[in-house]
């Protein structure tokens, strides 16, 4: 028996409404434990906070636009070299960290379970062969089908079950988490020479609208009855003017939303809620997204957080990156999915000096402050693409304290700052707030209900952080909230200590979750029937060859989920 | 003022990475200290006496430190590593990375240099009476930040893409050099003054390379503009006549490339282009 007992910390635990109480924490054979016998290792935690471990719902970690991403760019190797210690591998990389490294310093950071967001169907196979490689961290992956052909033509042929099945089908043969879209037609367009900038375009050949596929895929995910909403990036990425488009696709699945669960996430808003009409009047669409968001409880969104300095930016909306390449003149790598989706790499360095990196550093942090309800807005860099995830101490400092953001603040390009609304906001976040957003919303988004918080049962992951509660004043000392928060003081994942002071102690490989939906034999049997002849007319691959076996995860954990068809 | 003199002590079969060793990082430390510094000897951790006897002699008049490094250190890399100030003699040859970063001094070496010299650098000289090896003066693979400034000076010939993103300063090779001399440079000057195996300037937004010997062709991205008498090289003016192209088109660039006009007669089609 493995018992482990914490004992007088300060502990913050949303969902159970514990807010800075000073308690004792029992953790039992890697879960949360009404009590333990006299035997249990003590920790001392007094004049610490406890929280539950971190749970970060989007940052690029694993599969083959990561790895495109290391090759193309040695020069974020050099930079930052961890040598190897005892217990832990070398490895190198700032934005773009090899897989031992990346689970190492979420764990240093207290984090203890992590999303890769996008991962191309056909490619998840490398998708899990890397997570399979990253330690500690418990991690699951979304696959794409914003720009699938097969879910383009059902939905344009009315078959919502078909394409309920086929997303079921696919979840299950990719290992995958939850449905993401990214710029729904968008990529497919671009493949043909086209942008669609609005939600009515239509995908050529395919003769349907990014609005269908949002409003479809967002049905299926009912009907799949699956534990996360639909996971979006919207059209239009990028482009001045676009958090019109933001909002317009937040709106368009409005009335399909029901018992006001969410369902739809936006993610990476800095990258999507941009006023003006060009580059020289860009100023932040924050406000009108967080007025949309606060009014309305179908959405949740999280804001892809700047970093200034140089990070590596990978997504799937090749056309995205072909623009950025085109504004930055950096070297870059697209990629082409069949049948699937596109994806772009560009090495990128956000400036303080820059007009629009400006905007965007601010359109993040305004988004962070001007949603009222917690529970709708996580914090993430989008990494690599804001920045790197080991920059979250420094997002917390600036949510926590406006002397902390006003110190940026008055770095950054001054017609930035005279446009953003950022400097007249006082709000400043508690430590229970950062708690929602680092931890508890997130893993509630995920339906991951034995995460996120420090309940009888719960996953015993706990992150111990070095500060008093009573004396520090996060406004104030907030450098103290930043060192205590990147090297948390006891990471304890499954009941095992694996991180101490910032350094990693243990490396126990986590598990991937994957949901499982099941739909009924008849129309899961019609379904792949029909299914095989596709993957003959259109795939270099079989269907037979196409799904990752369970056994090719590492340590999998099947989520299994009813599904209404 | 005292020289520091290192004597490599043994025949070494494996690299040995040697940032430790510069004028600036050995300032004020004693005999014994400097003896104790950790180098990399492939993947083992040792002392910097297991590969020099290291003593010191007098004689130097200089302000700065001094560094004499006497005996084959051809797989001895990254000597003079961000070094600031001071001087380097090495009597034999040098590995790779010598002088990276750098930002001032200078460093002179008798016999050869390996790739990378003076990559990333700043400031400062080099000189090297032998051969050099590839990328002079460039940027770490993958990256966009080259040679700043200083210069270097090589006697015999050197390897392929020199001055790859170079940013400004100087590189003069008396000897020859091979392909892509100046590869996405945007400024700072590239003089060869013998022969260049080709691809001259390849992606150049700025800056000038100058060929004073035989180039076998001309990339098509670049245009004759016209033929000069002289260029000039810092304070030197250099004799031509030498006709001048602009380029890379490819990239919307405007860097010159000197070519010597009497070494390369087979260059002589361009000159109908001229007239216009």
């Amino acid at each position: 028996m493995n018992e482990l007992q914490l004992r007088n910390g300060t502990v913050f635990d949303p969902l159970n409404r514990i807010s800075g109480e000073r308690m004792d924490l029992a953790i039992r054979d890697g879960t949360i434990a009404e009590a333990v016998s006299s035997k249990a290792m003590v920790i001392d935690a007094s004049g610490m906070i406890v929280m539950p471990g971190g749970v970060d719902i989007h940052s690029h970690i694993a599969g083959s636009k990561v790895n495109s991403g290391r090759i193309l760019r040695p020069e974020d190797h050099e930079k930052d070299v961890e040598e190897r210690t005892s217990i832990t591998r070398a490895g190198v990389g700032y934005s773009i960290p090899s897989t031992f490294t990346t689970g190492y310093r979420y764990a240093r950071m207290g984090y203890t379970s992590v999303v890769e967001p996008a991962t191309p169907p056909l490619k998840t196979r490398h998708t899990h062969e890397e997570l399979n490689q990253i330690p500690i961290i418990d991690k699951a992956c979304f696959p794409l089908f914003g720009n699938n052909w097969f879910v383009m033509e059902y939905l344009k042929e009315g078959k919502l079950e078909e394409c309920a099945a086929y997303i079921a089908w696919m979840l299950k043969a990719t290992k995958g988490y939850a449905i993401k879209i990214v710029d729904p037609g968008g990529v497919e367009a671009w493949g043909w020479g086209r942008y669609l900038k609005r939600l009515d375009d239509e995908v050529p050949h395919f003769a349907i609208t990014p609005r269908e596929i949002l409003r479809g895929l967002c049905k299926i995910n009912k009907l799949l009855g699956m534990p996360h909403a639909i996971h979006v990036h919207t059209n239009n990425l990028g482009n001045p003017g676009n958090y019109l488009t933001t909002i317009e696709t937040m709106d368009c699945v409005a009335n399909l939303a029901s018992s006001g669960k969410p369902i739809i996430h936006i993610t990476h808003v800095q990258f999507t809620g941009l006023t003006g009409n060009s580059w020289l009047n860009v100023g932040s669409g924050a406000p009108e997204i967080a007025d949309y968001v606060n009014k309305h409880d179908h959405v949740t969104v999280d804001p892809g957080q700047v970093i200034f300095g140089d990070t590596t930016t990978m997504t799937a909306d090749g056309p995205f990156q072909f623009l950025l390449h085109k504004l930055s003149g950096n070297k870059w790598v697209n990629v082409d999915v069949e049948g699937e989706t596109g994806a772009g790499i560009v090495p990128f360095r956000y400036r303080r000096s820059n007009y629009v990196n400006a905007v965007q550093w601010g359109i993040g942090l305004e988004l962070m402050l001007l949603v009222k309800n917690p529970w709708k807005i996580y914090l993430t860099t989008d990494h690599p693409n804001g920045g790197p995830f080991t920059s979250y101490p420094k997002v917390v400092t600036w949510l926590m304290s406006k002397g902390a953001r006003g110190r940026v603040l008055a770095k950054i390009n001054k017609n930035a700052r005279r446009r953003l609304d950022l400097p007249g906001i006082d709000r400043e976040y508690t430590f229970e707030e950062v708690a929602i957003v680092t931890r508890a919303g997130t893993s509630k988004s995920l339906g991951l209900s034995q995460k996120g918080h420090l309940g009888i049962g719960a996953d015993a992951d706990v992150a111990v952080y070095n500060i008093d509660a009573n004396s520090v004043d996060p406004s104030r000392d907030y450098e103290v909230v930043r060192k205590a928060l990147a090297k948390a003081a006891y990471t304890i994942k499954n009941g095992k200590i694996v991180a101490k002071d910032g350094e990693v102690v243990a490396t126990p490989i986590g598990t991937t979750y994957w949901v499982d939906p099941k739909v009924s034999n008849d129309l899961m049997q019609q379904t792949t029937t029909s299914l095989s002849a596709k993957f003959e007319d259109y795939y270099t691959v079989r269907m037979a060859n196409y799904p990752v076996e369970e056994s090719y995860l590492k340590s999998p954990t099947r989520i299994e989920v009813l599904a209404e068809v | 003022m005292k020289e520091i003199v290192l004597t490599v002590k043994k025949t070494l079969n494996v690299p040995v990475e040697c940032s430790e060793i510069s004028p600036s990082s050995l300032a004020g430390k004693t005999l014994d200290q400097i003896r104790a510094m950790e180098v990399w000897e492939g993947n083992r951790r040792n002392s910097l006496e297991d590969i020099f006897n290291i003593k010191e002699e007098d004689g130097i008049t200089s302000e700065d430190h001094a560094l004499r490094i006497v005996g084959d250190a051809s797989i001895i890399r990254k000597i003079g590593y961000r070094m600031t100030g001071g001087s380097i003699t090495i009597e034999g040859n040098a590995g790779m990375y010598l002088g990276e970063e750098m930002s001032g001094g200078s460093i002179t070496v008798s016999g050869n240099a390996g790739a990378w010299l003076g990559s990333k650098m700043k400031g400062g000289t080099i000189e090297v009476k032998g051969n050099a090896g590839d990328f002079i003066g460039s940027s770490y693979r993958g990256s966009r930040k080259g040679m700043k400034g200083g210069t270097i000076i090589v006697h015999g010939n050197a390897g392929t893409e020199i001055g790859c993103w170079m940013r400004n300063g100087t590189i003069r090779i008396k000897g020859s050099s091979g392909i892509f001399p100046g590869m996405h440079m945007s400024n700072g000057t590239i003089y060869i003054e013998k022969d260049c195996s080709g691809r001259a300037g390849a992606q150049i937004t700025g800056g000038k390379v100058i060929i004073g010997g035989y180039v076998p062709s001309i990339l098509p991205s670049f245009n004759v503009e016209e033929v000069r008498e002289r260029v000039k090289v810092g304070e030197e003016k250099i004799t031509g006549p030498f006709y001048v192209f602009t380029g890379d088109l490819n990239e919307e660039g405007n860097g010159k490339l000197f070519i010597n006009m009497a070494k390369n007669p087979h260059l002589k089609w361009c000159e109908e282009y001229l007239e216009l």
